[in-house]
């Protein structure tokens, strides 16, 4: 007996631990030296958002914003604060514009009602440190995107963000999504699944057929509502956002963190 | 050698039978995470990281800390260290492994675990953190089988091992400081946004590892007849009091900047912690308790008569894990989450099948420890008798 | 017992456990036939020829998946030079309508079950 049983031992396992880990990182070698092919069929476009402030202040339009977003996105609707969902939502002025308010700011502008959401920042935070992947800015339009896919739920994109804009499916969402009397689902949009994370994408679904995002377009067919939400491209020069952005006194968020968000706000 | 693992006493099986148990009750509540979901832990959108990623930072510190017994001994020459670096290197490995389990478990979609590697991201510090912690815990199982064989066949150790032996070196400092990296480059959380994170956390790593040494140490004397050696233990315990006493002044130093800046952004951090933000205060027990011990325990190491005493030297070691899985385990990674990007305060507490599974995990490390434990002592008893 | 006749039961009995499959299922009354789809009425080609859906649609599903969410793309040119929208719920099934008198059958008799609908819903007219 030539072999003995530490050395055989010792043998298999080295085997087995080369073949387990050689395959994997061939494979890793491979994708990591082959191009991802880019999508972009045009020039590269930035998709820009401008809220207006004031028309904010009407509980309509911020009803209309959100619900439409909602529904467009099969958003679940879960009461408990702590776990629930939101693309877009409303907090209050000083808490999206901590740098904008200083002890003397009049309460009826410390409690203005503010619409937020992803800011699809130019430079995001969150796409930094995510280790797969699965949020990443788009070349072609500049949208932070999400692959569900991919996330693997470890929510430190969550500790990124510096705007509070994404949601963590901390269970199941169906059982919150709510559904007609035939017990079908608001609309054939993907749902999402238990452990992983979501945000507002710009409604690069819509953006696809070459309509304008939901709450844009709901909450511009209301009495009222018109020009709440503006959205555009910012590397065309005549378009809305970007002539707002020329004529118009506008605002956003945490400007000195340097994340380059790209939703405005008109004050 | 390994065999050894399978023959033991009766406090062996029985200790080993503890921690399986603790194993089953924490796979329970863990199959129970994975059907619900993570909403059975108490995270919310606002804490998105609570009492795993927390231990894992804990852990991470003690892994790394295996470098103070490596240095000295392969680096310097440092004898007396001999018996002893063969447990901080099996020290480490148990450690790596749970560290790794708690960002396992923490995980919403756990299947998808490999796709860090399939899809390499090198911006990404958490990408760097899955590397050189597996990396590290190759490392530390190589060095440690090898050169533990080398002594059981009384043979030296082969020379290939000690260009990895010095590797080990720089990547355990490397692995921590990675780890704070996490934490220390987001812009979005200014409690943690400092540069000062990661020489904190290496102070405190090497405080808190090489007191678990000193308490392992004493335990294995006191039931086996390996003893690392009184000289070991006391250079262990210089190590962390000078350790803890920088960690001190590192803490000092932050509060300065925090509070003479008296900036909203760094001071409410630290009014959270010490005394309570818009009346939530669900950590200031935790805090004063951690600090009270920390002053005691530096004040304690700091004479030598008491450290030089290895019953008062238990306790202080004992003193000084805890208060150190108290800054890290329990405070550190919460307060970065309060108040939230939108001014909010939600405060966390974790639930029982969080702290289960927790336990489970500690459990499985402490499991791996005892058998590697137990490996080094047999070895060493056949070596003496011999 | 000495050590050799352990190893021989030892491995006997592992070789039982590790071919029960193969035995379990001898002498049963009905044996497990090839699943039965309903093809959608009307469509005589799927996107690509069948024996190629059948092996790779997997892939190919995985292929549309990153052209849609990582690079922005829409349309997919076959084999056969048609233009289809790559859509698992527009597309595959807008004519697969029914998930459970065509996919579930064979993902059932191989004994997958792939998460798709855990997220896709399923068009109306089920």
């Amino acid at each position: 007996m030539g072999v003995n049983r530490r050395d055989f031992l010792k043998e298999a396992g080295s085997a087995a631990l080369g073949v387990g880990c050689g395959l994997p990182l061939l494979g890793t070698a491979c994708s990591a030296v082959s191009q991802e092919p880019h999508g972009a069929e045009s020039s590269a476009r930035q998709w820009a958002m401008v809220v207006d402030v004031e028309k904010c202040r009407s509980e309509e339009v911020r009803r209309v914003c959100t619900e439409a977003c909602h529904v467009a996105h099969n958003v679940p609707a879960i009461p408990d604060p702590a776990e629930e969902i939101k693309w877009i939502w409303v907090e209050q002025y000083e808490n999206v514009f901590p740098d904008q308010v200083h002890n003397k700011t009049a309460a009826f502008i410390r409690q203005t009602p503010v619409l937020v959401l992803c800011n699809h920042c130019d430079n995001p935070p969150c796409v930094r440190v995510c280790p797969t992947q699965a949020t990443w800015k788009r070349d072609s339009d500049g949208i932070v995107m999400m692959d569900m896919h991919r996330c693997i739920g470890c929510r430190y994109c969550m500790a990124a963000c510096p705007y509070g804009s994404r949601s963590f499916n901390w269970g199941d969402p169906r059982e919150y999504i709510p559904t007609d009397e035939n017990g079908r689902f608001p609309t054939d949009y993907p749902t999402r699944s238990k452990g992983v994370v979501e945000k507002c994408n710009f409604c690069a679904e819509r953006l696809r057929e070459g309509l304008q995002p939901a709450c844009v377009e709901a909450v511009n067919q209301i009495p009222g509502g018109e020009g709440a939400l503006t959205f555009g491209d910012l590397s065309d020069p005549e378009s809305e956002v970007s002539r707002m952005l020329n004529e118009t006194n506008t605002i956003s968020r945490r400007v000195n963190l340097g994340t380059g968000p790209n939703v405005y706000y008109k004050v | 050698m390994l065999d050894t693992a399978f023959r033991g006493g009766r406090k062996y099986w029985i200790l080993l039978g503890v921690w399986g148990l603790l194993i089953l009750v924490g796979m329970a509540a863990y199959g129970r995470q994975l059907v619900e979901g993570l909403r059975i832990t108490g995270m919310s959108q606002d804490v998105t990281w609570g009492l795993y990623i927390a231990q894992f930072t804990f852990l991470v510190g003690v892994a790394a800390s295996a470098v103070m017994v490596v240095l000295p001994y392969y680096l310097h020459n440092y004898k007396a260290f001999g018996k002893m670096v063969i447990l901080g290197e099996f020290l480490a490995i148990s450690a790596v492994l749970m560290c790794m389990l708690f960002v396992f478990v923490d995980m919403g979609q756990p299947r998808r675990v490999l796709n860090v590697l399939l899809h390499p991201t090198l911006n990404s510090v958490m990408f760097w953190d899955f590397l050189v912690l597996g990396g590290y815990g190759i490392i530390n199982f190589v060095v440690g089988a090898v050169t533990f064989d080398a002594e059981r066949k009384g043979t030296p150790a082969p020379n290939w091992i000690k260009p990895l032996i010095y590797l080990s070196i720089p990547w355990a400092v490397s692995i921590h400081t990675v780890t704070a990296f996490l934490y220390s480059g987001l812009e979005a959380r200014s409690f943690w946004m400092t540069a000062i994170l990661a020489p904190r956390f290496l102070a405190s790593a090497f405080a808190s590892g090489p007191s678990l040494l000193i308490v392992l140490a004493l335990i294995l004397r006191k039931f086996t007849k390996f003893d690392p050696g009184k000289e070991a233990i006391q250079k262990l315990a210089l190590i962390v009091t000078y350790a803890m006493v920088i960690n001190v002044f590192f803490v000092g130093v932050e509060l300065f900047s925090g509070l003479y800046s008296d900036m909203p952004h760094h001071v409410h951090a630290f009014e959270y912690l010490f005394v309570g933000l818009h009346g939530h205060a669900a950590l200031t027990p935790w805090v004063w308790v951690g600090e009270a011990l920390t002053v005691c325990c530096v004040v304690g190491l700091l004479i030598p008569n008491v450290r030089r005493q290895e019953r008062y030297l238990a306790v202080l070691a004992v003193g000084v894990i805890i208060a150190i899985w108290i800054e890290k385990g329990v405070a550190m990674v919460v307060t970065g989450f309060i108040p939230s990007p939108l001014g909010r305060i939600t405060e966390y507490a974790p639930t029982a099948p969080e702290i289960a599974i927790t336990v489970g995990v500690y459990a499985l490390g402490f499991f791996v420890l005892t058998v590697l434990y137990k490996i080094v002592v047999s070895v060493r008893e056949r070596l003496e008798v011999i | 017992m000495t050590d050799k006749t352990k190893a021989i039961a030892g491995l006997a009995v592992f070789v039982i456990l590790v071919t029960y499959p193969f035995w379990s299922v001898l002498g049963s009354a009905t044996a497990a036939s090839a699943p039965e789809l309903e093809l959608p009425e009307g469509e005589d080609n799927c996107v690509e020829e069948t024996q190629f859906m059948t092996a790779n649609h997997m892939d190919l599903l995985n292929q549309w998946r990153n052209a849609v969410v990582r690079d922005g793309e829409r349309e997919y040119i076959s084999a056969s030079g048609e233009r289809h929208v790559m859509s698992l719920t527009g597309t595959c099934m807008g004519c697969h309508s029914n998930r459970d008198a065509f996919c579930t059958r064979c993902h059932d008799y191989s004994n997958v079950s792939p998460a798709c609908w855990d997220c896709h819903v399923e068009p109306e007219g089920n």
